[in-house]
């Protein structure tokens, strides 16, 4: 692996190349493309949270003048009918308020709309499930009468979908041998991923069957796959292009819009556009689950935690799938126990169908194991940080989930913590603070990059990652670095899917760790060709060929008379070494290495009106090695925003019926610039000893100690804990007015 | 968003000609100024067809007086603009301020005073600080002006006591007595870009011995409109307006509140917060008169 010393471009901070269309607004994002005689479609939503569909009649939305086509879930295959489908259409029960139940295509958006109103679904309203205590309680009514925990049919069906265990170790002898337990539990509140961008689409069909989508996505080829599997067509019929995208966070690996634009646009011979507004975005798109969790710490007076138990209940909307496995992998990955039991709940409820979320499942888990940890530091009188690092997991450490951590940079997070200023200083009169610990174990997966070489020497790499944040700048660092070019002679394209190799979504933070591991290789198969190439003008063997600082040279020692030969010299005359120079590279990449983070937050409390204000937040983090720093320092910042805000007033607020209060930005408060204080940042690099650079994937660990950091800190400035979030001034208020 | 006309009139009787030609044929006439309110709620819930008649153009709505006793706010004027008028910022303090809340400084380009005010949020900002500043509405009627104390202007949630054929000028004020001071407070979970929880206006003037001769308060968001609460500003009157004072008013406005349950607080949390709202304005408004 490289030394830092040896690095040039690698840690610079250039500007990244969508950088320009971006801030001059000649990016195109998902609602930006048109074509010529395209049709608009709208989706006719369900009123209810739970209903049964008794019949859809769509005649008189068909007769309407300027409807092109009107499709409900019956005019989905039969043979793509798993839960995607039918969350994309409903069949027999519409499962949560806002469920697509039909959709609409004609010459206007208004018209669309106008040509919902005449859709006639006839409803049989169903009780609604809504909460884990309502859906695990005795005799709760189903939202699927046909689903078992975990599929055991010797069992009655339930509305736990499935239950999963990691143990270790005696437990019941942990408590046993502990000085201090502290058991409590806690709730956190769904949330949405809040990104900027609705989605959108447009799609279009010909004759032949071939269809082709625009659409903002973090995987093109995961779009084409499941368009492919609702609508029962082969992944070839379908081509997938990319738009820019304005937001993902998890919330764009999956598909709502799609499928029925190319149904749509198949039976109207017309194009199909389709763009959500913002209430469609909150009613019918993923969130992340609402949990409640149940944690048990047992710890001797010296800190040394002896064993500890975590319960955790993860709503997953109206079908099965909470990132609950993830949540328990999470809830105890930084710390190295002897005894220990986790236990996971996937628990449906009528609301919408979960989708991927940052860091899915730990920030949850995570919030209530953190908050815990820090009551028994209380309890014994130890400082936080130094508890952790009394049992912090490090290489060598199983972990709960099983494997054994390599290299990891959790102890070397929380010694930069222990001795940074903003930890030392003493915090002022009425301010509050607390300390939690983040984790995200990352994921590697397929990804595929090529490398063309243009005539003048210019680099252009092609791969098939979505840009969520800023990959295309860590492609071209590495490609500078690795080929010894400079940053500015490269650009990345992401690719669609017939102009690039297989690339698994842009999600669990594996793109610059593994496309980059591809783009790496990719440069590297360049270098070889640019040594044959080099030998052959030469008349040397290729094994007396070096490259060095972005040049071919013999290597020391042979006897060659020649100049060295840059790779715009070698392109320049490729026509006569034996074509065009074009490196790729295709891989399944593992081993792509944990990011643990430490964060800690001042906050102060209006103890009139229940307000709590963040003065300060410090997020320290292992990057493994920060490719693009500003890039990751970018990516540490959001998720600490996002953290805050779920923390402090993020919340899907529901009626009783199960109709969602605060479907837009006004109600559903995400932070604004001038709530936030500036979140300092420490980069730590750990090198990933799986990838040539070092690179760990740093896009979701930032999200998932926030919340229990701020929790944290408002227990010290409160004197006690409130154990629920959102930590909302309502909520705070009525907890002082209750203490009082 | 639906079709709709346009009519942007260059006088006032011009205005009213097109309102009174609207009403008689049966169409739905809507008044436009900056447009933050109206365009936001056309686009997103309200798309039914209408007739848009845009004030901007006229000169009355567009005026600023400052006179001996009275002080004239046209109802179209950008509240980005009232915020640069250095001598309605040293008159008004609290009023400026309300109005300054309310949006980002994009929106305040073009949202107005006489917009929040005809817009009869119960939640609208600048309307207790109308109230505590004793304001009056000064409404276009093809029989002449009339004129209608702002507490008694907003008559339900997103309702005022105008026909389809009247529009309002403009606002006019008595002149602050010497050592007046006003402030207006309003609670929202983040720092701006939102809608009150809770807001309180205070108007507040002593004698030159220290004692408060003159208080009005006035509460938003707690009610389906704007309160004038009385009580509060006995408690005022009369005293230093110390603490204990402050606190009186503070519990006479957590009485006088009859807030709602939703999405944004509950009915103890605004009656709560409203009073504490009150007090922490007084304060302001009672440094500022005697500073």
């Amino acid at each position: 692996m490289a030394e830092a010393v040896d690095l040039k471009a690698i840690g610079t901070r250039p500007i990244r190349p969508d950088g320009v269309d971006k801030v001059t607004g000649r990016a195109n994002f998902g609602a930006d493309m048109t074509l010529p005689g395209m049709v608009h479609a709208k989706v006719l939503r369900s009123p209810y949270a739970h209903a049964r569909i008794k019949n859809v009649d769509l005649s008189k939305a068909l007769e309407m003048d300027g409807v092109f086509a009107a499709i409900c879930g019956r005019d989905l295959p039969e043979e793509g009918a798993n839960d995607l489908s039918i969350n994309i259409l409903a069949r027999d029960k519409a499962l949560y308020h806002g469920h697509a139940v039909a959709a609409v295509a004609a010459r206007t958006p208004a018209l669309a709309e106008q040509a919902l109103d005449l859709i006639e679904v006839d409803y049989e309203e169903l009780h609604p499930v809504l909460s884990i205590d309502d859906a695990i309680a005795d005799g709760a009514t189903l939202v699927n009468e046909n689903m078992y925990t975990n599929g055991d049919r010797s069992q009655p069906p339930s509305n736990v979908a499935a239950k999963q265990k990691f143990e270790r170790g005696d437990v019941e002898k942990g408590f046993a041998e502990a000085d201090v337990v502290v058991e409590e539990s806690y709730r956190v509140p769904t949330a949405h991923q809040g990104y900027i961008e609705p989605h959108a689409c447009i799609a279009t069909i010909n004759e032949a069957g071939r269809a082709t989508v625009w659409c903002c996505t973090q995987g093109q080829f995961d779009v084409r796959s499941m368009t492919a599997g609702v609508l029962n067509k082969k992944v070839s019929d379908i081509k997938v292009i990319p738009s820019e995208i304005g937001g993902g966070f998890g919330g764009k690996t999956t598909i709502y819009l799609e499928p029925v634009a190319v149904k749509l646009s198949e039976i109207s011979g017309r194009p199909v556009k389709m763009v959500m507004n913002r209430e469609e975005v909150f009613r019918a798109t993923g969130p992340t689950s609402a949990t409640l969790c149940r944690i048990k710490v047992g710890a001797k007076n010296d800190g040394t935690i002896t064993a500890a138990t975590a319960w955790l209940a993860y709503e997953a909307g109206a079908f099965p799938g909470a990132p609950v496995g993830p949540g328990c992998m999470s809830v105890l990955a930084p710390y190295n126990l002897e005894n220990l039991l986790i236990e996971g709940l996937d628990v449906v409820v009528n609301k919408p169908k979960v989708a991927a979320y940052r860091a899915p499942g730990a920030p949850q888990s995570m919030h209530a194991m953190e908050c815990t940890i820090d009551e028994v530091a209380r309890k014994i009188g130890m400082d936080p940080i130094d508890l952790r690092l009394k049992n912090a997991a490090d290489e060598g450490t199983v972990a709960p989930y099983g494997p054994r951590f390599p290299a990891i940079g959790l102890v070397e997070c929380l010694k930069a913590a222990r001795e940074h200023p903003n930890y030392l200083s003493e915090k002022g009169e009425g301010v509050g603070r607390g300390v939690a610990v983040g984790f995200w174990f990352n994921i590697g997966m397929q990804s595929s990059a090529e490398v063309r070489i243009a005539e003048n020497g210019a680099v252009t790499i092609m791969e098939g990652s979505p840009d969520i944040g800023g990959s295309r700048a860590s492609m071209c660092l590495m490609a500078a670095e690795t080929l010894g070019v400079s940053y500015e002679t490269i650009n990345a394209h992401v690719g669609d899917t017939e102009a690039t190799g297989f690339c698994n979504v842009t999600g669990g933070s594996r793109t610059t760790f593994a496309t980059g591991l591809a783009v790496v290789q990719a440069c590297e198969d360049i270098i070889a060709q640019c040594k044959e190439r080099a030998a052959l003008t030469w008349d040397l063997d290729v094994d007396q060929v070096d490259w060095e600082d972005g040049k071919a040279v013999p290597k020391p020692g042979v006897n060659a008379d020649v100049q060295p030969l840059s790779l715009a010299d070698i392109a320049r005359s490729a026509g006569r070494t034996g074509g065009p120079l074009l490196g790729r590279a295709s891989l399944n990449a593992q081993g792509p290495g944990a990011s643990f983070s430490v964060n800690w937050t001042d906050v102060t409390l209006d103890r009139d009106t229940g307000k709590v204000d963040v003065l300060a937040f410090t997020a320290v983090q292992d990057a493994g090695r920060a490719i693009h720093p500003a890039y990751v320092e970018g990516q540490m910042q959001g998720g600490a925003v996002q953290g805050l805000g779920w923390a402090l007033n993020e919340e899907y607020i529901y009626d009783q019926k199960g109709v969602m209060e605060n479907a837009g930005f006004l109600d559903y408060r995400v932070p604004v610039a001038s709530d936030m204080p500036m979140i300092e940042c420490q980069i730590v690099e750990v090198p990933n000893p799986s990838h040539p650079y070092g690179v760990r994937g740093v896009g979701e660990t930032p999200i998932v100690a926030p919340l229990a950091a701020t929790s944290n800190a408002v227990r010290d400035v409160l004197g006690y804990r409130i154990n629920d979030l959102p930590l909302s001034p309502p909520r705070v208020l009525a907890s002082l007015d209750e203490s009082n | 968003m639906s079709s709709y006309t346009f009519a942007a009139p260059s006088s006032v009787d011009e205005a009213l000609s097109v309102l009174a030609n609207s009403s008689r044929r049966g169409e739905r006439a809507q008044i436009l100024a900056g447009g933050t309110d109206v365009i936001v709620q056309m686009r997103s819930f309200d798309n039914e067809p209408r007739l848009l008649v845009d004030i901007k153009q006229l000169a009355e709505t567009n005026e600023v007086s400052i006179g001996e006793d009275e002080i004239f706010i046209g109802s179209a004027i950008a509240s980005g603009v009232l915020n640069e008028n250095d001598e309605l910022k040293r008159l008004f303090p609290g009023l400026l301020e309300s109005a300054d809340l309310i949006g980002s400084t994009q929106i305040q380009g073009r949202a107005s005073i006489g917009g929040n005010l005809c817009n009869s949020s119960p939640a609208g900002d600048t309307i207790p600080a109308l109230i505590v500043n004793s304001a009056v509405c000064v409404i276009a009627n093809s029989d002449g002006n009339r004129e209608v104390p702002v507490e008694d202007f907003v008559t339900g949630v997103g309702q005022n006591c105008m026909s389809s054929e009247e529009f309002l000028i403009g606002m006019k004020m008595p002149r602050p007595p010497a050592r007046t001071g006003d402030a207006y407070l309003r609670f929202i979970p983040r720092t701006e870009m939102d809608i009150a929880v809770a807001g309180a206006g205070v108007s507040v003037s002593f004698d030159d011995g220290g004692t408060c001769t003159r208080a009005r308060v006035s509460i938003g968001a707690v009610a389906p409109t704007a309160l004038l609460v009385p009580e509060a500003a006995d408690a005022l009157i009369g005293t230093q307006v110390d603490d204990s004072d402050l606190r009186a008013a503070e519990a006479a406005c957590s009485a006088a509140a009859s807030p709602i349950t939703d999405k944004r607080g509950t009915v103890e949390y605004r009656r709560k917060v409203v009073g504490v709202l009150c007090r922490r304005a007084g304060t302001i408004a009672r440094d500022r008169a005697l500073g």
